[in-house]
């Protein structure tokens, strides 16, 4: 290119001297970044937290591609490249707005990422987390490429001049050693202390380093493109006028457009989220940044014009305008301010891809990996120790693969052109975060749904307009779907949504894309209702101010035992790292033992410490609960809730449940206690049956002995045969009343249903009951007994008869007599008391002589003691009953027969 | 929060830091007013053109560049200005009206 006087082996040492100040420049940064760790560590150097650092480090927005492409933008359309600087500018310089209520909203809600953000102000949606994180990892990848390309293209132009032939560079190795570097770099200093929501105080440091360097590069280049080869400040300017660029002709649209592209960009870009809030010091640094920030860019971008007119003057017409900053000190053979230039250029590109990975990894770790790692574990993992390490590795991990990614996005376009324009592509991306981003700061009616909504629609027109047509025709998207729209509608086409034709592709695609977020977003919002989460956060975010002060809130000094946050603090850390923690705390307040004070420094300081673990909300929480301070996330509250409805719920089932166990255990014992009942009356009933049948039984057998063994005079004879036929006569009864008993208690009784009267029934039992012989005499008054019956006749007399002979049996006076009564009453009911005059029934025995073999006393054994029992199962039929009644004197029998047709008959038929 | 009533009034010192938050907040505004400006330059008449209209007067880089970087560094010592003046130490008495408008003044 610019064939030097110099011998090849001179050339060739610009590259290796190239590779040496690169390699010596890493070195310089690590050493920055591990000192500033380390003095951050002991607690000294004050210039760590000056506003000046926090300004440098927002210089991240100053990426390579703005380091050569602003160049090369303005080499192709003039000063419409400061529009990328416009935007930001108008940012800083309204602080008091946006960025003020960011950062306190960041402090004050321990906030990590804008992923996190977003997900807080909506009531803490998951979903919303992932989409955001996705949406960045999707926006930033291919950014991270372009970077990756542009180290790699500086060091090729490096190469090239060195070697005119041909460079024999190989940009697959030097990208991917860069990545790899990166990615070392990165994690070294990136995920040191795991603290997402704590400075980064080693990187940071390094991030202004570099800001230094980038600034100190293209200053220099300014100076001497200017004072070097423009001839002073009127010579450039002439230069100017005389190029192609003299003309100010930019499409206002596309003026507007792209400032406020960089603008919204440059409030969602997520690296400009990590340092702008997360990496935030204090409040105040925005005041100093507000306007040494605006002051930076303008420098930045000072001497991006004469760069460009004059490179496009001097260089051949096919030179990259991309690496004027590079080639045209190495064309005036400065080879000193090239390398620094390539300097400036490499850290654009290594702090942008550090401090965004950083971000992503973040984000990625915290929303994506750990809630997936948390659901496998199945939460029984939370209080163990391994959470730290698991969060670590997530971390590292999650940095090396987007490094990959940014590297293989890198291989896979092959750089060029394409790579170029992903810029402003990757800019309208991430910009679809900001209605959900402002939104939920400033209007308390945005609703979850509505950002997903919104955020939802923003990615698809993004990716329809403007992401899938950057491939090139036919790669993604067909070509006719690019002439003619989808399904052939032409209010479809990719880069004239409803016939907008006029705009540059990128402002299009901006406005569309944000129009219709935006849009969605605000009308799903008013037409839902916010969960109770979501309505609290949302307050707290909106009025921010109200509820918070400048300064981080601390820990006011409370209950908190140490030992318990020693313990707890064990859990998640690990229990080196946490004594340590302690015991220095401990030192500090200047106490033996490694218990400290639980003063609001050592509070908020363990607060910190934990937050990177287990993530800020939840390190708060915990600390809350120990500590007894009522300042708990609502999400946490939630839990609280939902965990005790559940409990409530569960405790409430189950005392349904054991009511309705003891009413069944109740049950079980009441059928336990009547099958015992019956157990022993069944029992009882076979022994005394035995008992029955064997009186009888033992006079035959004895008395049959006897006639068996022979010698006995008749009369003997005679008596004993008598003996033994009364006796198998009285077996048979016993045996026949047992029958039917039987018979009537299991219900298998046929009743002979007849007409019949009253007095006849009487009559006949009476004779039956042979009462009419042996001074036994019987009272009836016969015109109250004329009345008519309808039932079992047969049964009916049986019934009389048992009642009668027992009073017979029982009545041992001297002049006995019964004494029959019918009353019948006016529904019907016939009433028939059989009344004797003897000693009547005891007390104690009144009870049970309706039982089976129940007799009043042993010794007048005429039956078995079931007659009563089957009077009572014959009235029972009949449909009525027979009850003992207790009178003066005598026993008294009363005999109840229903009025018509008996209940069992009506069932029979 | 309610029940503590804003005077209607306040000091002298107080005033002025409301008005410079008041400058504080215009400040994007002015931004964007003199950032747009050179778009009125083209071609008057036709506000936002492009292309032939251009051409017809032909506005110089060089003059909106020199216009830009002056106005930037305007910006910027503007915003210093204010930023410095609104100290922080009162804030604590800021916050009744968390939005912003409608504070007493």
């Amino acid at each position: 290119m610019h064939p030097g006087a110099r011998g090849p082996q001179s050339e060739m040492e610009i590259v290796n001297v190239l590779v040496l100040v690169s390699l010596a420049y890493v070195a310089l940064l690590f050493v920055v970044a591990f000192a500033a760790d380390r003095a951050a560590l002991k607690g000294h150097a004050r210039w760590l937290h000056s506003p000046l650092i926090y300004t440098l480090s927002l210089s991240i927005y100053c990426t390579a591609w703005t380091f050569y492409g602003a160049v090369g933008f303005a080499a192709r359309s003039g000063l419409e490249f400061v529009t990328i600087y416009l935007g930001p500018t108008l940012v800083m310089i309204g602080w008091w707005w946006t960025l003020r209520k960011m950062v306190r909203v960041g402090r004050s809600q321990r906030i990590t990422s804008i992923a996190d953000l977003v997900s807080s102000r909506f009531g803490k949606s998951n979903a919303l987390a992932v989409c955001v994180t996705l949406l960045a990892v999707i926006g930033t990848t291919p950014y991270i490429a372009l970077q990756l390309q542009s180290v790699t293209l500086s060091y090729a132009a490096f190469a090239e001049a060195s070697r005119p032939d041909g460079g024999q560079i190989n940009e697959v190795t030097t990208s991917l050693w860069v990545a790899a570097g990166l990615a070392i770099f990165t994690i070294l200093f990136g995920t040191r202390n795991l603290d997402a929501n704590e400075r980064h105080h080693g990187l940071v440091m390094a991030i202004a380093l570099e800001a230094v360097v980038k600034l100190f590069a293209l200053l220099a280049v300014g100076v001497f493109v200017v004072w070097g080869l423009g001839g002073g400040v009127n010579g450039t300017l002439a230069r100017i006028d005389a190029s192609a660029l003299a003309d100010f002709e930019v499409p206002g649209s596309r003026w507007v457009g792209l400032t406020l592209l960089s603008a919204a960009a440059f409030i969602c870009l997520p690296r400009m989220f990590q340092v702008m809030v997360v990496e935030n010091e204090h409040e105040g640094h925005l005041r100093t940044a507000s306007w040494a920030f605006p002051a930076y860019l303008m420098l930045m971008s000072l001497f991006v014009v004469p760069i460009a007119a004059i490179g496009l003057d001097l260089l051949p017409a096919g030179a990259n305008p991309d690496m004027f900053v590079l080639t045209l000190p190495l064309m005036a053979g400065q080879e000193g301010l090239a390398i620094l230039s390539f300097l400036g250029g490499f850290s654009s590109a290594t702090s942008m891809v550090i401090v965004a990975a950083i971000a992503l990894s973040t984000m990625v770790s915290n929303h994506v990996v750990m809630p997936v790692w948390l659901w496998l574990t199945d939460d029984s993992a939370v209080m163990s120790g391994d959470v730290r390490q698991v969060a670590l590795r997530a971390r590292r991990l999650s940095i090396a693969v987007i490094l990959f990614l940014g590297y293989l996005y890198f291989r896979l376009s092959g750089g060029g052109a394409a790579l170029a324009a992903i810029g402003l592509i990757s800019f309208v991306g991430v910009a679809q975060f900001l209605p959900a981003l402002v939104g939920g700061l400033f209007w308390r009616g945005a609703i979850r749904r509505g950002a997903l909504a919104g955020l939802g629609i923003g990615f698809a027109i993004w990716a329809y307009c403007l992401c899938l047509p950057s491939f090139g025709p036919s790669a993604i998207l067909p070509q006719t779907v690019l002439e003619n729209g989808a399904f052939g509608l032409t209010a479809l086409r990719p880069q004239a949504l409803f016939g907008v034709s006029s705009l540059d592709p990128v402002v299009h695609a901006f406005m569309w894309s944000v129009s219709f977020n935006t849009l969605v977003f605000i009308v799903v919002s008013l037409v839902s209702f916010p969960q109770p989460a979501e309505r609290l956060q949302g307050a707290q975010f909106v009025n921010v101010f109200a509820h918070s002060t400048p300064t981080s809130r601390g820990w006011s000094a409370g209950m908190a035992q140490s030992e318990d946050l020693l313990i707890m603090t064990q859990r998640i850390m690990g229990a080196r790292e946490a004594q340590a923690l302690f015991s220095a705390a401990a030192r500090d307040q200047g106490l033996i033992g490694n218990l400290p004070e639980t003063t609001p420094d050592f509070l908020a300081r363990l607060e910190r410490a934990l937050a990177g673990s287990v993530g800020a909300a939840t390190a708060h929480a915990m600390i809350s609960q120990i500590v007894g301070r009522a300042v708990v996330s609502v999400q946490d509250l939630m839990a609280v809730a939902d965990e005790t409805a559940q409990i409530m719920e569960y405790s409430n089932r189950l005392e349904a449940k054991t009511e309705e166990q003891e009413r069944t255990a109740r049950q079980l014992r009441q059928v336990n206690e009547k099958l015992t009942q019956i157990s022993v009356q069944k029992d009882a009933f076979l022994s005394q049956i035995s008992h029955e049948l064997r009186t009888p039984m033992t006079s035959i057998r004895a008395f049959s002995d006897i006639l068996r063994e022979g010698g006995l005079s008749e009369t003997e004879l005679q008596k004993y045969a008598t003996i033994i036929y009364d006796e198998a006569i009285r077996l048979t009864r016993l045996l026949d009343d047992l029958l039917d008993l039987s018979v009537l208690e299991n219900a298998q009784i046929v009743l002979n249903l007849q007409h019949g009267r009253l007095d006849d029934v009487l009559d006949r039992a009476i004779a039956a009951a042979g009462v009419s012989n042996g001074g036994f005499t019987v009272k009836r008054d016969r015109a109250s007994e004329q009345i008519d019956l309808y039932t079992d006749l047969d049964r009916l007399s049986q019934v009389f008869i048992n009642v009668i002979s027992n009073a017979r049996k029982y009545c041992d006076v001297r002049d006995p007599h019964l004494r029959i009564d019918v009353v019948s009453d006016p529904e019907g009911e016939l009433v028939v008391d059989f009344t004797d005059n003897g000693p009547g029934i005891p007390a104690d025995k009144q009870a049970t002589i309706f039982e089976k073999f129940a007799r009043v006393s042993e010794t007048k054994a005429g039956g078995a003691g079931l007659g009563l029992a089957i009077c009572r199962e014959i009235m029972t039929r009949l449909g009525g009953a027979i009850a003992y009644v207790p009178v003066t004197s005598g026993a008294s029998f009363r005999v109840s027969i229903p009025p018509g047709e008996p209940v069992s008959v009506r069932a029979a038929q | 929060m309610s029940t503590e009533r804003a005077p209607l009034f306040v000091d002298r010192r107080a005033y002025y830091r409301r008005r410079m938050a008041d400058a504080a907040r215009l400040m994007p505004v002015l931004g964007i007013g003199l950032f747009m400006f050179p778009l009125f330059w083209i071609a008057p008449g036709t506000g936002v053109t492009e292309g032939a209209a251009a051409a017809q007067s032909p506005v110089r880089t060089v003059t909106v560049m020199v216009y830009l970087f002056l106005v930037w560094i305007g910006l910027a010592v503007a915003s210093g200005v204010i930023s410095r003046r609104l100290h922080p130490e009162p804030e604590a008495k800021e916050p009744l009206a968390p939005g912003g408008a409608g504070a007493a003044e």
